[in-house]
């Protein structure tokens, strides 16, 4: 999985976007040790300050732990991981409205599409 | 003692009657990669040379490590200059040996990996080399050393951009922990990722000194972006030039 960094906001907000991403969807599994920061900045290519930025704001949001001797840790904590998905499945949803309003569809009418494709 | 790896207040330099620096007031601490930005002429070679002692200022202070510039912060600072400067008819490892009689701190092992993990023989002479080669090899002794402050004078400029991103990772990987890197450069979306602070230098002033990070909250751009519009070509209005 590679790193993409856009130009418009600060790259440690987007690390810790993909970050996120990486741990609800299982790249880095539950209770599993990350990679060392440095390790991931290397992967990265962004500075090693920028990674542990990024990683304190997971820490924040209760997704990673740090641990005194394996280092950082994966939540097991599922109600935690469940709420950061769902966070994550509202922008995809907010990003469909936008585009299909764009397109000149009300809501109603992109909620309603949505819903025959699955019919 | 300051907590700061560099400190200059008041700086000025001027060569004759042209000024390079005009009053420059900066303080960077350790552990941190900044890039030294700015346009060609804005003073970015003058401030390098004048910490790493290989020019005096015309008036002001600085420091490095807290130390007035001499052997012990020539002994603390790596410094790649912005052009070659060595014998073609050597060898790398041949320069190996100079910088390890040198630099208490060289350590030659990690300069031979560096090397082959940048595709460089190191038993070739420098005159069989590539413009591009010999930057890396020259990267390699600057980074093969455990320095305080690492002075990289475009380290970036003549290889081609496959090669940059695998240079500034070198970089990454293998500068010092508690040391701090400043990167002069004008190819500034390619260093962008790995900078700590951003300084913009403009005709010898220090116009912007912020972290990449506050720039891009701020302005919702990029430095490189943000770079482009301040030093933006406008209509010629050159410096008086004798009348």
């Amino acid at each position: 999985m590679d790193w993409k960094l856009d130009d418009h906001r600060p790259i440690w907000l987007q690390l810790a976007e993909q970050l996120a991403r990486r741990i609800i969807t299982g790249v880095y599994p539950p209770g599993s040790k990350l990679p060392p920061v440095r390790e991931l900045a290397a992967e990265a290519g962004v500075n090693p300050n920028t990674m542990q930025r990024a990683l304190a704001q997971l820490e924040q949001e209760g997704l990673a732990k740090a641990d005194r001797t394996a280092g950082r840790l994966v939540t097991q904590d599922t109600a935690v991981m469940e709420a950061v998905r769902r966070r994550e499945a509202e922008t995809v949803i907010q990003q469909y409205y936008t585009a299909m309003t764009a397109l000149g569809y009300t809501r109603k009418q992109a909620a309603a599409l949505v819903k025959e494709e699955f019919l | 003692m300051s907590n700061f790896l560099i400190e200059c207040r008041g700086l000025y330099k001027t060569y004759g009657l042209r000024p390079a620096l005009s009053g420059v007031d900066l303080a960077v601490g350790p552990g941190r990669i900044v890039g030294l930005l700015g346009p060609n002429g804005s003073g970015k070679t003058t401030l390098i040379k004048l910490l790493c002692g290989l020019l005096r200022p015309t008036a002001g202070w600085l420091a490095v490590d807290g130390e007035a510039i001499g052997p012990y912060t020539k002994s603390v600072v790596s410094y790649l200059p912005d052009r070659m400067y060595f014998a073609d008819w050597m060898r790398a490892t041949d320069l190996f040996d100079l910088f390890r009689d040198f630099y208490a701190d060289f350590d030659y092992e990690k300069a031979f990996a560096m090397c082959r993990s940048l595709g460089v023989e190191p038993h070739d002479r420098l005159k069989t080399m590539s413009k591009g080669t010999k930057e890396k090899v020259q990267l390699v002794l600057v980074m093969a050393r455990t320095a305080k402050l690492y002075l990289l004078d475009e380290p970036i400029a003549g290889v081609d951009p496959a090669a940059r991103d695998f240079i500034l990772r070198t970089i990454l990987t293998n500068y010092n922990e508690e040391g701090t890197v400043l990167i002069s450069t004008h190819l500034i979306s390619d260093v962008e990722k790995v900078l700590d602070e951003a300084i913009f230098l403009k005709q010898g002033k220090i116009m912007l000194h912020q972290t990449v990070d506050a720039i891009r909250a701020k302005e919702n751009k990029s430095v490189d972006a943000l770079f482009r519009e301040i030093f933006q070509a406008g209509p010629m209005f050159d410096e008086e030039e004798g009348f």
